[in-house]
């Protein structure tokens, strides 16, 4: 029964996929979009009743379907696991998945690929949760990979325009990099442990088996290199914000709310390497800590909505990891969470708002929408208030843990992590005020045509605010009921849940009255002052740096796409020039060869058999003076 | 040794006519156009060398040259076979048995 329903979960929205490719064109706009969110809807189904049953009895279930390769002692199923983070994992992977399969009904219906697009985001699904319940880390290899397909054809959807197809190849070779880092680390693991079941793996490194401790260190590096390109960090953030060129729930689905956590899925399945590997904990809490930083700076100055929600997603997605590397995985997977829900319901509002405005993402060009879109404009807040750590809103709790473990173990980090989040603070009531407060800075047109969006849209929206606003509830500090959940899959127990002492308290206090000096300063600046970003051109000093991105593209481009491009282009040159020359030589002289050789064969019999005779007298007078 | 007809005849008359023998095969060859003239020159010049075969064992006193001679005539007998075949099929087709009608090898 459990292997039927596990299959109905995983296949569902791939059977989606398949319906929306075949009969999606005869099917119409409106049936092939419904088409693709029953699928979705169907794995969540699925979802909540394992979820029940693994909640109630604490054991997971492990389902094998067969056996898919034996090399000598090797061997590998394909298989899958539905243990308490996988699970947790799918309840938001096909739970916000729904609302945006949804959200996209309506929000596409003017593009006539509609039923490609819904196909897409329906594979997509199906390998999001393939890399999720995977039994081993093969098969969650393979979503991995499918994952970053579907954001390459989704990022590159509307594929007539060529920046965006440029950004779509981005977007897919930055994650191959990272990709050959997961590689690498599973090979390492395979050839350490004879085994990739993360069952097994776990039994083997918790039992106190001898290992080499020096190679599982590379070995979790190396995966770390994976989860920096699938989850956007330094060095490899750069096509997180680039991959904005993708339909609006694209962004909220891939690049806000699921693949990009696949990274931090990852590390928390493994948490046994990883805490066996404390170099390369550190690594990841300070990678953490400075894309944080760094994205939120960059989040600061961006003029294009997107722009900055992506920002703010690579910033928060850096907090995730330095929880992780300071081995407080459940607070990551906190945090995953309710950033699921308040930034899914971002880049939905702010969807709906360039829905409105027929395209336009540039704040400069809005303003005063709050009356025209109401509902838009409360969820978008109540995100906002979440994602600022407002109490009592899930972001408070979620960001208020992370920044509560780094102060635990490192100062320094935690006054960068608290440093990212008042400008956190400050960045989302920017976006607020310049969207939706003071007058409306469009063209006449656009201003008759401003509307809120239809209920397809607002639902969705609603209930991922309900979600955003009460999602803190599953891990009060004292009282986690998502600590106590998580415990089966963490190496180590935990030195204790936080206790509610003037420490605790302290630090809640510091960063409310952070996220609150950051609002009010955006407050001042955009409401009291009515300031207005600046144009393009005008930008200059740190903001112009902050403004481009610290020039990391153009870096990057001096540093490793010209040389490369260089190298290549001296190959094709030289190297190759001269290699098909040699060959090409050898055949010219062949075929020339033939060509005169050719005129002997006449055909006349009578010449070969003369020939013949006077080749048989040459051999024999040879032969005669020779001796 | 008295019987010996090498006695009455000397070697060396073999020799020229073997040479002879051999060296109108080869013009036969060489010269004529009609195939059927051609692959009896070729006879010819086989001839010559099974004659040479035999004066040789004869004049050796040893069994083997004739024995040779033998497997060389079945061989032959066989080679007319498959030849004259290939001359019918030839003449079936080209209507002709002229060697420089068969041009169709030309490369």
């Amino acid at each position: 029964m459990d292997n039927q329903l596990a299959l109905v979960l995983v296949l569902a929205p791939f059977l989606g996929f398949l319906c929306n490719v075949f009969f999606g064109k005869s099917l119409g706009k409106t049936a092939s979009g419904w088409i693709g969110t029953l699928a979705v809807v169907v794995s969540f189904m699925a979802t909540i009743s394992f979820f029940m049953q693994v909640n109630g009895s604490g054991k997971a279930i492990n389902v094998r379907l067969f056996e898919w390769m034996q090399v000598g002692n090797f061997k590998l199923d394909i298989g899958f696991l539905l243990d308490q983070l996988s699970l947790l994992w799918l309840l938001f992977v096909t739970g916000i998945g729904s609302l945006i399969h949804m959200y996209s009904i309506s929000y596409m219906h003017d593009d006539e690929k509609i039923h490609s697009f819904f196909a897409y985001l329906n594979l997509f699904v199906f390998f999001m949760i393939t890399l999720v319940v995977g039994s081993n880390l093969l098969v969650m290899f393979i979503g991995w990979e499918g994952v970053g397909l579907c954001s390459y054809l989704l990022i590159g959807f509307w594929y007539k325009n060529q920046e965006y197809n440029d950004a779509a190849k981005k977007a897919f070779i930055m994650n191959r990099i990272g990709d050959l880092g997961l590689l690498i680390g599973i090979f390492i693991l395979a050839t350490l442990f004879s085994t990739l079941d993360y069952t097994s793996l776990k039994t083997i490194i918790t039992s106190g088996f001898p290992f080499n401790h020096y190679w599982v260190g590379v070995a979790a590096f190396c995966l770390f290199i994976g989860a920096c390109g699938k989850s956007a960090q330094i060095p490899l953030y750069t096509w997180l914000p680039d991959a904005m060129a993708g339909p609006t729930p694209v962004s909220a689905l891939i690049h806000a709310a699921t693949m990009v956590t696949a990274g931090i899925f990852m590390v928390t399945r493994l948490n046994f390497v990883f805490d066996v590997a404390p170099v390369v904990q550190t690594i990841i809490a300070v990678v953490g800590a400075t894309t944080a930083l760094v994205a939120a700076t960059i989040g600061l100055v961006q003029n294009d909505i997107k722009k900055v929600l992506a920002y703010s997603t690579v910033s928060q997605l850096g907090l995730m990891f330095l929880a992780l590397g300071l081995g407080a995985y459940e607070v990551a997977v906190f945090h995953v969470i309710t950033h699921a829900f308040f930034k899914a319901c971002l880049f939905l509002g702010s969807g709906s708002v360039i829905h409105a405005l027929h395209g336009q993402q540039d704040m400069r060009r809005m303003g005063g929408l709050k009356k025209a879109m109401p509902i838009t404009f409360i969820t978008m807040l109540v995100s906002s208030l979440a994602i600022s750590g407002i109490f009592p809103f899930a972001g408070f709790w979620s960001k208020d843990e992370i920044l509560m473990v780094a102060f635990e173990h490192n100062k320094a980090l935690w006054i960068v992590g608290s440093i990212a989040s008042i400008m956190t603070a400050f960045y989302m009531f920017r976006l607020m005020y310049l969207t939706f407060f003071n007058d409306f800075r469009g063209t006449e047109e656009q201003k008759h045509h401003l509307h809120e969006s239809p209920a397809l849209i607002t639902i969705p929206l609603i209930v991922l605010a309900i979600l955003a606003t009460v999602g803190g509830a599953i891990s009060l500090p004292g009282n986690s009921w998502l600590n106590h959940y998580l415990a089966p899959i963490m190496s180590k127990a935990k030195h204790g849940e936080h206790h509610l002492d003037s420490t605790a308290y302290m630090l809640m206090g510091i960063a409310l009255v952070g996220a609150i000096v950051g609002i009010a300063i955006a407050y001042v600046k955009y409401i009291k002052q009515r300031q207005l970003p600046q144009e393009d051109a005008q930008i200059s000093g740190v903001n112009k740096v902050l403004y481009n991105k610290y020039y990391v593209d153009e870096a990057y481009e001096v540093l490793i796409v010209k040389p490369i491009n260089f190298l290549s282009r001296f190959f094709r040159d030289y190297i190759e020039t001269a290699l098909s020359g040699l060959v090409f030589g050898f055949g010219k002289v062949t075929s020339e060869l033939g060509y005169y050789g050719r005129k002997i064969q006449n055909g006349n019999i009578g010449l070969y058999l003369f020939a013949f005779v006077l080749g048989v007298c040459a051999i024999i007078s040879y032969l005669f003076l020779a001796q | 040794m008295a019987s010996n007809i090498l006695n009455h005849i000397g070697i060396e008359n073999y020799i020229f006519l073997s040479v002879i023998l051999f060296c109108i095969g080869v013009f036969g060859v060489l010269y004529r156009r009609n195939a059927i003239i051609v692959f009896m020159s070729i006879e010819i010049m086989l001839n010559a060398v099974n004659l040479l075969f035999v004066a040789f064992s004869t004049y050796h006193q040893d069994a083997q040259g004739q024995v040779f001679v033998f497997f060389s005539m079945a061989v032959a007998a066989a080679e007319v076979a498959v030849g004259l075949a290939i001359l019918v099929s030839i003449f079936r087709n080209l209507g002709s048995i002229d060697i420089d009608n068969l041009k169709k090898l030309k490369g």
